[in-house]
């Protein structure tokens, strides 16, 4: 299988706090991946690299064959300019906690607007994919509101749409249920497992809903300490896991498994 | 002292294209100086410290020298570097000069007070830096501002009386330049008075109104 996602001994500090160490990964393309672990294990700080958000310090990491934070100019690494890492762009992107839809626009311009100004969609039909997208979120009749007109979880799903009409390769999804009500969770986590289940999209999931992972996920990599405790298939992560480490933290979702 | 209607009759018509060069003078001014402080504050955020650092050491000097003095140098002293101004064309650069000084805070302040989650966003939907800034940094940030950029639009009316010191005939100079070959000074003065007051009570007004439109909890 290819493998769309490659970390090389990839180091990330910030200031005098070293975050990732050496990590080596990678994910085979059209995967699900969960990301699960302590909070401060460094999770976040993978999805960010990945978004360009983060730069490394050291090692690389190579998106669908090419170098993310990097350039080959001759046969020597160079940093990646901000041309490199625009095209580099085009394959990933991020859902994030805090939803970040854009205030100003409404439901249906913030699926529209970037089709537009950076794929170069014709209105009508960023139109008819960004309605197609809010009916699949189950959003549809909503597309003149505000986003502060809408609730956590629906926010949530326009911002899920959002990330789909730009059709990339990757999706990075960084607990994008944490800051919602518990009673919104589910209908976000539903549209989640249902795009798992039909679209081959390469999907990495940080996430705390330990059932949640075990459906979507075709792997699990439990962190700690920036690195890799663990891994494999969630049937075996979250029934039969090999290291203490990781029963030790599965326990204390017991209730949810 | 008497009040004379016919002193007022003679100097009304020079006043009117005095108030005419005046609100040219306001308004070309806060063109440039709205349009020279968002540059200013774009180049203050900049990424590049030793640029950031110059430009706002530049601009605290302008902002800490009085225009007065920038109107003279503009106007009296560029000719001896061969460069030969108009009056109201130095007006209008030292006023924009002056205040984009002012509104490039105003502006930074709009801009930093942005989350920085939306920055993200952008990026995550691959916005280059120039349509972040266009298309979802800067509408959210300008509703905010407006309050008081606007103010900074009536501060710059009231000032424009220096540029009578580089010879431009505006409101205040019209009214000077009849009272002091007339030696008639209560009319033309009071009515200099009443012209500003006139223009500048409105014009409070209805920086107010856009205080209570665009007040922080109704912008998110
Ligand atoms: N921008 C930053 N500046 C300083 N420290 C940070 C920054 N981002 C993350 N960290 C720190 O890096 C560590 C890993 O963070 P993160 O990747 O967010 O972990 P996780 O997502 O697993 O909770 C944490 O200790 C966090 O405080
Ligand atoms: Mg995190």
């Amino acid at each position: 299988m290819n493998k769309i996602i490659e970390f090389q001994d990839v180091s990330k500090s910030f200031g005098s706090l070293q975050v990732l160490e050496n990590l080596n990964m990678h994910v085979n393309s059209g995967e699900k991946l969960a990301l699960i672990g302590p909070s401060g294990s460094g999770k976040t700080t993978i999805l960010r690299i990945l978004m360009t958000l983060e730069k490394i310090d050291g090692g690389v990491v190579k998106v669908d064959g090419d170098y993310l934070w990097h350039q080959k100019i001759g046969d020597k690494l160079e940093p990646a300019s901000e041309k490199h890492l625009h095209k580099m762009r085009k394959n990933i992107c991020m859902v994030f906690q805090q939803f970040n839809l854009f205030p100003h626009l409404t439901v249906l311009n913030n699926i529209v607007q970037p089709q537009i100004l950076i794929k170069g969609v014709d209105k009508v039909d960023a139109s008819n994919k960004a309605e197609e997208l809010l009916a699949l979120v189950g959003l549809e009749g909503k597309e003149s509101h505000y986003p502060h007109q809408l609730s956590g979880g629906q926010q949530q799903r326009v911002a899920i749409a959002r990330a789909l009409a730009m059709d990339p390769k990757i999706m990075l999804f960084d607990e994008v249920t944490s800051a919602l009500d518990p009673e919104l969770v589910e209908e976000v986590l539903s549209v989640l497992r249902q795009l798992a289940e039909n679209t081959n999209t390469t999907m990495l999931t940080v996430t705390h809903e330990m059932n949640f992972a075990r459906d979507f996920a075709d792997r699990v990599l439990f962190f700690e300490h920036g690195r890799i405790i663990e891994s494999g298939p969630p049937d075996i992560m979250f029934t039969n896991p090999k290291e203490s480490r990781t029963r030790d933290f599965l326990k204390n979702f017991i209730g949810g498994i | 002292m008497d009040w004379s209607w016919l002193v007022v009759q003679d100097v009304m018509p020079k006043m009117l294209a005095g108030l005419v060069i005046t609100i040219q003078a306001t308004f070309g001014g806060a063109i440039l100086a709205y349009a020279l402080g968002l540059l200013l504050a774009i180049l203050k955020m900049s990424k590049n410290k030793p640029l950031a650092f110059s430009v706002y050491w530049s601009s605290e000097f302008v902002r800490r020298t009085p225009l007065l003095v920038q109107l003279y140098f503009l106007f009296y002293v560029l000719p001896d570097f061969g460069i030969f101004l108009e009056p109201m064309t130095a007006g209008i650069i030292g006023l924009g000069l002056h205040f984009s000084t002012y509104t490039s805070e105003v502006f930074r302040a709009g801009i930093e007070n942005v989350p920085k989650g939306q920055w993200e966003a952008a990026k995550s939907l691959n916005y280059t830096p120039y349509k972040t800034m266009r298309y979802v940094i800067l509408p959210q940030a300008i509703p905010p501002m407006i309050p008081p950029l606007a103010n900074y639009l009536i501060t710059m009316f009231k000032e424009t009386p220096l540029l009578s010191a580089i010879t431009v005939v505006e409101l205040f100079n019209s009214a000077s330049i009849y009272s002091n070959s007339n030696y008639k000074y209560l009319e033309p003065m009071t009515l200099v008075g009443v012209f500003f007051l006139l223009v500048s009570i409105p014009a409070a007004i209805i920086a107010n109104r856009l205080e209570q439109k665009y007040k922080p909890e109704k912008v998110r």
